[in-house]
């Protein structure tokens, strides 16, 4: 039972917040009933004063009337009783019989009305009562009695039985003295003519204030759909323009402010999407234009390259100088092309529209393979390279090309900047994600290097000599390339401590966000230094304090 | 005799360096400038190999490529300004066996033009039998049911090197190193292109392939024979 009741309970709790939402949702609906709501208020009142106002004239009208007969019946009997005791022998009782027979059928102003004449012995209380039809002293209150008793003219209205039905009443009492004795006469008029008049009243009020408030609750929802439809319209439109259907508009109808609302809207609607046709086709025009460049560049670039090859091979036939040349020309034309290289491929990144063209790739297959290409230079260099894997294979939906030349940028880096330490290159995975971590113990990175590594053209020290070459791109592009994966890079250094970068890719694909990382940023046996990357609001100081668990990535 | 080949291309000055070092490595190079002038040069010359630009005057190396493609399986290497996805992939679609992104090394084009005109034929008779594919290697010649498929030498060299092992997965870089000649990893999308050319050609229904079977995030291997 009790499990009934709580079921009812939510039942109605539902129910309301139903109603509830429907009431906050629709603007029609909160119209509607607010305007039905005040007019049923304004006409209740008006229609109670009304009715309070119609029912005190009607009786007071009738009261005064009634007033005035009594007091006309007072004297009349009074004269009656004078002339039976100026008259010997006369009957008193006939007289009384008489009197009241004839003031029961004079006409009143006041409508038809019943008399009861009593006649009362001082010291008997059971009364003599004198009335045409058989009407009893009980139909009078007992207060109205000991009123008249005391000698006032009086009325009351009671509710007594009359005519076998029970009637609303108005009675006027008057007391009569006389030499024969106090007599009290009692007018009684039924009320059910005036309470048909006011009963009449209330119902026309009624009906006509439900009919007022259908017709204006009907006003309501008129207005209100002049009002509400075009905004619906509106809300719908916009909704579509926002799902990319730029040529959805609103319909003008009229010179109203309806029709100003959708002609503005029109127009933001029209520059929204002239907008974005010339966003979308300047963002073509440089694809376009990329694509020519590298056309253009490459072509000549393809001859030079041969030639400047041709001369190179050719190099020991020739004189010292000539010989010098075309060693240089030779050299140089693999750093400008590599910086070509990378010009297009930021441009591409640039102009938007890449596809990632994942497929299922080995991470741990695709690190080794970075790490085991990079040995070579690494013992040129004097640097212990090594490669933890903390998981097995793994496939992960990415673009290989990309990766491996970000892993490859990375990996090189920390070769350079190693300054003889070792580079430690780890993987690890969580269910959500996978990283590497690039950790070298050379220069480390100061606050201009965590915020600006990532920026094209940006050198670490101006001064330094660039043994492995790079365009001053690499990491510019890296950071797209990561990015284009849905995934991070970012880094950790300290000025003398050496520097960790971090990538983290979505496992499953691009499409799943990433809220963790499974390797830490910050190392573990490190204190403070600075972060930069993405994603980072700025590069900061930190302490190992301020971010104990810094594997959340939000630096 | 020297191997001949056409160079198709616009540029005066790439076409002559071309020539310098295709003389240079021992082929006997011939020219052609305009597109719509390519296909009548390649009927006349008849040429061993095909370098082939994609922009060009006329008509664009893209439909050059088809038509020579249409009639001949002549190896064609295109060479592109443009390394991305879809100028390769239509390229590689429309026939062409391999492709030099410029600016290119000359030893790498000669080491491609090398493996693209390299035949090796072998001293015995060699049969390979491979979902009801009957592979002739020495007469290059494949037919299902006695019935001869037309294959390009490079789609020839591709079925070969898998229906030999056919139990081996080969990765997309293995097959680039054997049938391409690659020293080093380079654009798997060639390996792609290739496969669905030869499926469209000796599969049964090219969308469930039953000879060429894909083992996902590794390679390619061969149909159960």
């Amino acid at each position: 039972m009790a499990y009934y009741i709580g079921a009812a309970g939510a039942e109605f709790t539902l129910f309301r917040q139903r109603i509830l939402r429907r009431w906050r949702q629709s603007l029609q609906l909160r119209i509607v009933a607010l305007t039905a709501g005040i007019t049923l208020a304004v006409i209740a009142i008006v229609g109670y004063i009304l009715i309070t106002q119609i029912t005190t004239s009607l009786i007071s009208v009738k009261q005064r009337a009634a007033i005035a007969r009594s007091t006309q019946g007072v004297q009349y009997l009074q004269q009656q009783l004078q002339l039976v005791s100026g008259t010997p022998g006369g009957n008193i009782n006939a007289a009384l019989s008489a009197s009241t027979q004839y003031l029961s059928q004079v006409a009143s102003a006041a409508g038809i009305f019943r008399v009861i004449t009593v006649q009362r012995d001082g010291l008997d209380n059971n009364p003599r009562v004198i009335s045409v039809n058989s009407l009893q002293i009980d139909v009078i209150p007992t207060d109205l009695q000991r009123v008249i008793g005391n000698g006032k003219q009086a009325i009351a209205y009671a509710t007594v039985p009359l005519d076998g039905s029970t009637q609303t009443v108005l009675i006027v009492g008057s007391k009569v003295p006389s030499v024969q004795g106090d007599f009290e006469l009692y007018y009684i008029y039924p009320l059910k003519n005036e309470q048909d008049a006011v009963a009449s009243v209330q119902q026309t009020t009624t009906l006509s204030g439900l009919a007022l408030v259908v017709l204006i609750a009907g006003v309501g929802l008129l207005v209100s759909r002049l009002v509400v439809l075009p905004v619906r319209q509106a809300a719908q439109t916009a909704a579509q323009l926002a799902g990319g259907d730029l040529e959805q508009r609103m319909q003008i109808r009229g010179e109203d402010d309806l029709a100003r609302l959708a002609t503005s809207f029109n127009d933001m609607a029209a520059s929204l999407s002239s907008q974005i046709v010339r966003l979308e086709e300047l963002s073509k025009v440089q694809q376009r234009f990329t694509s020519d460049v590298s056309h253009e560049l490459r072509t000549p670039l393809t001859t030079v390259r041969m030639a400047a090859e041709m001369l190179h091979d050719y190099r020991e036939d020739f004189p010292e100088v000539p010989r010098r040349s075309a060693e240089l020309l030779y050299i140089e034309l693999d750093r400008f092309e590599s910086l070509l290289k990378d010009l297009l491929e930021i441009s591409r990144h640039d102009a938007g529209g890449l596809d990632l063209e994942a497929e299922p790739t080995d991470m741990v297959g695709l690190v080794k393979k970075v790490v085991d290409a990079h040995q070579a230079v690494a013992r040129e260099h004097g640097v212990r390279l090594s490669f933890a894997a903390l998981n097995g294979p793994l496939n992960v939906e990415l673009n290989g090309r990309r990766i491996e030349r970000v892993l490859r940028n990375l990996v090189s880096n920390a070769v350079e900047h190693g300054q003889g330490a070792p580079v430690e290159v780890t993987l690890a995975a969580n269910d959500t994600a996978v990283a590497v971590t690039v950790r070298d113990h050379g220069v480390g990175i100061n606050q201009a290097a965590a915020e600006h590594l990532f920026d094209r053209f940006w050198r670490a020290d101006p001064a330094r000599v660039r043994k492995l070459g790079g365009s001053g791109l690499g990491m510019a592009i890296s950071l797209k390339d990561v990015r284009l994966h849905n995934g991070w890079l970012q880094v950790w250094g300290r000025p003398g401590a050496g520097a960790n970068f971090r990538i983290t890719l979505p496992l499953g694909g691009p499409e799943n966000r990433l809220t963790t990382s499974p390797l830490n940023l910050i190392p573990r046996s490190e204190t403070g230094g600075w972060l930069g990357g993405h994603p980072a609001g700025r590069s900061r100081l930190v302490a190992r304090a301020d971010a104990p668990e810094d594997s959340d990535g939000q630096l | 005799m020297k191997p001949r080949v056409l160079v198709v291309d616009d540029d005066t000055a790439l076409a002559e360096m071309l020539g310098i070092v295709l003389r240079s490595e021992g082929f006997e190079p011939a020219f052609v400038a305009d597109g719509a002038r390519a296909i009548a040069a390649y009927r006349e010359l008849r040429p061993d190999l095909i370098l082939l630009d994609l922009m060009l005057p006329g008509m664009n190396g893209i439909d050059v490529c088809r038509a020579i493609r249409a009639e001949s399986g002549v190896p064609i290497v295109m060479l592109t300004a443009k390394a991305d996805t879809v100028d390769v992939v239509l390229g590689l679609e429309s026939g062409a066996d391999d492709y030099m992104v410029k600016p290119f090394k000359p030893k790498e084009l000669v080491a491609r033009i090398r493996t693209r005109l390299r035949r090796i034929e072998p001293e015995e008779a060699e049969e390979l039998q491979i979902g009801g594919l009957a592979i002739d290697v020495p007469g290059h010649k494949v037919s299902r049911d006695d019935e001869l498929i037309a294959l390009t030498p490079l789609e020839f060299d591709l079925l070969v090197a898998l229906a030999r092992k056919p139990r081996q997965v080969f990765t997309r870089e293995l097959l680039l190193e054997q049938v391409w000649g690659y020293r080093h990893a380079a654009d798997t999308r060639l390996v792609n292109v290739h496969v669905q050319r030869l499926r469209s050609k000796i599969e049964n229904d090219p969308e469930r392939p039953e000879i060429v079977l894909t083992v996902r995030g590794v390679g390619y291997k061969a149909g159960p024979p």
